[in-house]
């Protein structure tokens, strides 16, 4: 089965819209298209007509500082993420989550936004930009521009909010000031799939023994990627002591939806990973606030 | 977009554009350029890297359109990028070890392709282009990298010959030849102690330059004229019996060339190894036994179309209940999968009496292991081309590991006399024993012979996994009877073997996992029954290790239950029982020779001690500042037999020829799948005549021009092919002597071959100077040997059931993450007896890729299959090791030659893979009390383990 017909690779916003708009049905968005290219070669995703690359697209490329935001436009490669000064800076539990996802070949193409738009639970990038409070900017060739909460995005398990005539545009976080750190941790297993059983990201504010402010991102803890608001709120005020950090797991256990994936890992081994995982990226947060 | 422009290799080329086209067919199809590989199609392997824009990326990923506008290079423009852009001083250029030949014409390689050459990384090649690339783009962003670096950079370019640590020794000694303009350091390498001119030196391959340079072909690189391309339609069903078949739509289909159907075979419908019970197509009413059975074949004029039509054929069966277990299969009620039940063969071992050797024990130890089915994960997937010659006959390309078995097979389908049918042996990209079964040989045969025109057949990965033999998943009772003292007094097995839908080498592989399920031990009273059964799984056969890695991780893991019971040292366990010369094994053998066990487990113990630093390596110890992560080691002997044995003769021919241009060339049809017999070939070739191997030439697995080496299995290639060669090159060299005896009347014994010239009576005759004076003399040069190995008995009768053992020991440290029930292998001590170490370099990346895949097989590898369906059908579902999980591997040859093996050489093929699995399994044990019975091991398991039953 031909993959495409047609594919065409834009050069602004503007002209994606409109090849959107205008191109023989069915059209698709493409970034990297690591997983996508093979969802189709696999029967995995219904066949395209059009594949609407979004790698040329100049306003989708930058890293950079947007007043009080970094910036990073969703067609950057993971590798590049990696190796940003301003990403490690700013939101290092990005570029370590980046740094896990897939092999060096796989992270010199695909993309961050390409890792969101696919809108799995569990994505590594997406977690981390969950813990980072980012905003989502998407391009609407009806509605033009706007800023939505990443959260906002995710319907459910490989569903996103994102319309067809709609582009994820770049991600807005805002810059890390003193005291506040973040970090990223996942567990794996060597059989099956190469997709975390567990992941976490936790970003924090530090006012000298006590957390002022907290994000904590886990998957798949549901459907969708997810914070623990519940613990997050059972930290925030608190010295990050044994007790405090039992205390708020407690809470993160009895919100959180883990599932049983056959062959992978049980909802209780999953319980008891997430357990691990708190303490340590807590830990290495913390540690990183000073 | 409707044209691509792009530089490859530095040179410009525009192309239309071409529908869903990815930048591995642009490069492979439209450019030749076919040394970058395609290996799986799914971003996993890393065979397909290129570097676009100095970046590597998987060009199987990648849509060609994108790389418009870009640099690309590949594999074939890594050694003009040395020569262009990095050689500063003509110093540099000079050291690296000078030009090599390719293709008649000398080259200067980049140091990377250099010292994969020296070191040995490449073997079978396939992954090859891969690894250089992506070590090519490390190396220019970071001309000194550390081994962490180096194995971050190559975390997903696998490797299934698993010459990892090599290849990372590789890298490093570009990197620092690159950056001082020095030569490529030498690998440090353990050489055999009996000194020969060539045997047990380092010599390297005589297909490394074609390897590294993107320029060996493998069969899918292969085109011919007007060629059609084939695809199978797959039962996809389990089990079942086909009710209707329509072909009509796909045959309709503009582009199709034929489509045939059960009805279309001329001959016999059944193939097999052994037990003809496999249709080449199943027909109208017969019955489906496994999800890969094929129902129809098409031949058309693009891959594309093939596919297409396949999915155009209807086909509907009537289901019939599933068997997918082997002790499901021997319940009486259970469906009958074939005429003759589904009980392929029960396998007995007895020796002594059972109830005196129970009664004679102080202790009494029984308990069941289960072991997962694997799969070989060649990393080339199969092919097969045939090619219809004017004068009746037909070519077929392939990759197999039994060339003359594959004649066979296809001429009794064709209905025609073998020697109609010419198999051209092509390079593989690794076999392990799964190229010795028919792929798409027969298919793509009768798809020539009916369109007349030369047909493709690639299997793409999904194909290649759902349809190829595997490794036998066993279920393995152990009850095992010992003094006090350690001293073994009975061991009694019970094994079942999934053999799957057909019986391919099944009965042979589960006859060598009962023989060997009592361990390398001598005990007086042996009893073992195995049950290999048919089930609606894929089929199962050969898989290096061949039954004994399953029999090994049950028996072995037992001796570690019994020397914890008896409180005894574990090593000390295996020592006192081990084999040794005088023994008599659980057949009645009585080992004459070459029983270099002890030693394997005095060295490996030595090395153990040395390396952990304590004298209680057994002994869990937490990493200081981590106290959740604790280590210990563990410790795994085995035994494996070299050849055929049971009474199979065991047969190999090989016939060496001089040139006049003083090039000998040696011929047999044995097999090279990347585990070094051409190496092998010349180096017994070169030592015979005292000449350089580089003008040794080997020709392999072609069915017309080499005489018959047997099947390439059982790790018998370095001893009968091995022997052939050698006495086939011992007479070439008497009748050159004696030709030059008789010219310058000297006595034969006056004659003295050194580093390729003769020296007579104070004369110095070049090699290619004898030939031409031979055939003066009306005698042609060369020379047909065809050895048969000592004889062997059946198993059953006593006396000899094989002609050598290889022994081995080793020893594993792991250290597990008792938070989360994670684990890695920290590092494997490998102590092999070998006979005689013939060639060093291929031998160590025999033991890497031996104690990787054994590795694989405890940590990472399970070929999952429920009712019937394959769940891991793609390799990003079935993952095999890669460079990040390697430990360090520390390779001991120990060698007690065997009397008939060449020079005292014996196979090693598989034992290097055996006693990985336990030693892993048992190191765990002992770190965390968690003992492993059934494969692989399940990190949640291991965690629920430890946290409710506390060692």
């Amino acid at each position: 089965m031909t993959r495409w017909q047609q594919y065409l690779q834009p050069k602004t916003v503007t002209e994606a819209l409109d090849a959107l708009a205008h191109s023989p049905e069915p059209t698709l968005l493409i970034a990297g298209g690591t997983d996508l290219l093979l969802d189709l070669d696999q029967g995995r995703h219904p066949p395209v007509h059009t594949l609407v690359d979004v790698n040329s697209i100049r306003e989708m490329q930058p890293i950079e500082i947007h007043g009080s935001e970094l910036f990073i436009g969703a067609s950057v490669p993971h590798s590049k993420i990696v190796a940003s000064s301003l990403v490690a800076d700013h939101a290092q539990a990005l570029a370590e989550a980046c740094n896990l996802i897939g092999g060096p070949q796989v992270r010199n193409v695909a993309t961050l936004g390409g890792n969101v738009a696919h809108a799995l639970p569990a994505a590594d990038g997406t977690i981390a930009l969950m813990a980072l409070n980012a905003q989502a900017e998407i391009a609407s060739s009806t509605k033009g521009i706007r800023q939505i909460p990443l959260s906002e995005i995710f319907l459910g398990p490989g569903k996103s909010t994102l319309a067809k005539d709609e582009l994820l545009v770049g991600f807005h976080l805002p810059l890390k000031n003193k005291n506040q750190a973040s970090a990223f941790k996942r567990i794996m297993r060597p059989q099956g799939v190469a997709l975390p059983i567990i992941n976490m990201a936790i970003w924090l504010e530090r006012d000298k023994d006590q957390i002022a402010d907290v994000r904590v991102a886990v998957g798949p803890a549901g459907p969708k990627p997810w914070r623990a608001l519940s613990a997050e709120s059972g930290l925030r005020g608190q010295h990050p002591d044994n007790k405090t950090a039992t205390r708020a797991l407690e809470l993160l256990l009895s919100d959180a939806q883990f599932r049983t994936s056959p062959r992978r890992a049980s909802a209780d081994y999953r319980r008891h990973l997430v357990s691990v995982l708190f303490k340590d990226t807590l830990q290495a947060a913390w540690n990183r606030a000073l | 977009m409707n044209e691509i422009t792009l530089t490859v290799n530095g040179k410009k080329h525009t192309l239309p554009a071409k529908p869903g086209e990815m930048l591995a067919a642009l490069l492979r199809e439209r450019l030749n350029l076919t040394g970058t590989k395609i290996g799986c199609e799914e971003a996993e392997c890393g065979s397909c890297t290129v570097l676009v824009d100095g970046e590597p990326v998987l060009s199987c990923v990648y849509p060609a359109v994108r790389a418009d506008g870009k640099e690309i290079v590949t594999i074939e423009g890594l050694a003009a990028e040395f020569t262009a852009k990095s050689a500063k001083n003509a110093k540099q250029e000079l050291n690296l070890g000078g030009l090599r030949e390719l293709s008649g014409s000398k080259v200067q390689l980049h140091p990377l392709q250099e010292a994969f050459i020296q070191h040995g990384a490449v073997q079978c090649g396939f992954c090859i282009p891969g690894q250089l690339m992506t070590a090519y783009a490390l190396l220019k962003r970071n001309p000194d990298p550390s081994r962490e670096e180096i194995r971050y950079a190559l975390k997903d370019t696998l490797c299934r010959c698993a010459g990892y640590p090599t290849i990372e020794n590789s890298i490093l000694a570009a990197a620092q030849s690159l950056r001082t303009g020095d030569p490529i350091a030498p690998p440090k390498i353990q050489l055999s102690a009996e000194k020969h001119q060539v045997i047990g030196q380092v010599v390297t391959r005589p297909d490394a330059v074609e390897k590294v340079t993107g320029q060996a072909k493998f069969s899918d690189d292969i085109k011919f004229d007007g060629m059609l391309y084939a695809a199978v339609k797959r039962a996809g069903i389990p089990h079942g019996i086909l009710r209707r078949l329509d072909i009509s739509k796909a045959r309709a289909l503009p582009g199709v060339v034929t489509v045939l159907t059960a009805e279309d075979i001329p001959g016999e419908h059944n193939h097999g190894l052994v037990v003809y019970d496999w249709p080449a197509i199943v027909g109208l009413n017969e019955r489906v036994r496994y999800v890969g059975d094929s129902v129809a074949i098409v031949a058309a004029e693009t891959q594309e179309i093939a596919e297409q039509a396949v999915r155009l054929i209807e086909a509907e069966f009537e289901l019939q209940p599933v068997v997918s277990n082997p002790v499901q299969a021997r319940q009486p009620e259970s469906p009958s999968l074939h005429e003759s039940g589904n009980l392929l063969k029960h396998i007995k071992v007895r020796k002594g009496n059972m109830e005196q050797g129970f009664a004679d024990a102080d202790v009494i130890m029984e308990h069941t292991f289960h072991t997962a089915t694997t799969d070989h994960a060649f990393l080339e997937p199969e092919c097969s081309i045939a090619v219809p010659l004017p004068n009746g006959r037909m070519e077929i390309y392939v990759g197999s590991q039994i060339p003359y078995e594959d004649r066979q097979q296809v001429a009794r389908v064709l209905d025609w006399p073998e020697d109609r049918i010419r198999i051209v042996g092509q390079l593989m990209g690794g076999g392990f024993g799964g190229k010795e079964d028919i792929a798409g040989q027969i298919h793509a045969a009768m798809l020539a012979n009916v369109t007349g025109r030369p047909v493709k057949l690639l299997f793409d990965r999904h194909e290649s996994l759902l349809v190829h033999p595997k490794r036998h998943a066993t279920q393995i009772k152990v009850k095992v009877g010992a003094k006090k003292n350690g001293c073994l007094t009975a061991v009694e097995t019970e094994l079942y073997g999934d053999t799957g839908a057909y019986a391919s080498l099944g009965d042979k592989v589960m006859t060598r996992a009962t023989t060997h399920s009592a361990g390398p031990y001598e005990i007086p009273h042996v009893r073992a029954d195995c049950y290999a059964m048919y089930t609606n799984n894929p089929p199962a056969g050969a898989f290096r290790g061949f039954g004994v890695t399953q029999s090994a991780f049950a028996v072995e893991s037992m001796m570690d239950m019994l020397a914890e019971k008896l409180d005894i040292d574990p090593v000390e366990l295996r020592r006192m029982n081990a084999l040794h010369v005088g023994s008599v094994t659980n057949t009645g053998q009585v080992l004459r020779d070459s029983v270099g066990l002890t030693e394997c487990i005095d060295k490996v113990e030595a090395e153990m001690i040395r390396l952990s630093g304590t004298n209680d390596p057994f002994k869990p110890r937490p990493v200081a500042g981590a106290p959740h992560l604790v280590r210990a080691w563990g410790f795994a002997a085995g035994y494996k037999n070299t050849g055929l044995g049971g009474g199979a003769p065991d047969k190999a021919g090989a016939e060496v020829e001089l040139y006049t241009d003083g090039v000998v060339e040696v011929r047999t049809s044995s097999a090279e799948l990347g585990q070094g017999l051409v190496t092998v070939l010349r180096m017994i070739v070169a030592e015979e005549l005292s000449m350089p191997p580089e003008k040794v030439r080997v020709l392999v697995m072609d069915t017309d021009l080499t005489p018959d080496g047997g099947p390439t299995t059982a790790s018998r290639q370095t001893y009968v092919t091995g022997n052939a060669a050698r006495m086939a090159t011992q007479t070439l060299r008497a009748a050159m002597t004696s030709t030059l005896a008789e010219k310058y009347d000297q006595p034969p014994e006056k004659i003295r071959y050194i580093e390729g010239l003769a020296y007579v009576d104070g004369h110095i005759v070049s090699m290619g100077d004898i030939a031409v004076e031979m055939k003066k003399g009306g005698q042609e040069p060369r020379a047909l040997y065809e050895y048969w190995a000592p004889e062997t008995k059946p198993l059953g009768e006593g006396g000899d059931m094989h002609f050598a053992f290889a022994f081995a020991a080793q020893a594993a440290e792991v250290e597990v993450n008792t938070n989360t029930g994670e684990m890695r292998v920290l590092n494997v001590i490998a102590a092999n007896d070998v006979g005689r170490i013939v060639n060093p370099l291929g031998l160590e990346g025999q033991v890497e890729g031996g104690v990787m895949m054994g590795l694989g097989n405890a940590l990472t590898e399970n070929f999952i299959v429920e009712e019937g369906r394959v769940v891991t059908d793609r390799l990003a579902r079935y993952r095999i090791p890669g460079i990040e999980m390697t430990p360090n591997i520390i390779p001991i040859m120990v060698e007690h030659p065997t009397k008939d093996g060449p020079y005292g050489a014996k196979g090693v093929g598989e034992i290097v893979s055996i006693p990985t699995t336990p030693a892993i399994t048992n190191a765990i044990y002992n770190a965390v009390g968690v003992r492993v019975d059934s494969l692989p091991v399940d990190q949640e398991q291991i965690l629920w383990g430890l946290k409710y039953s506390p060692k």
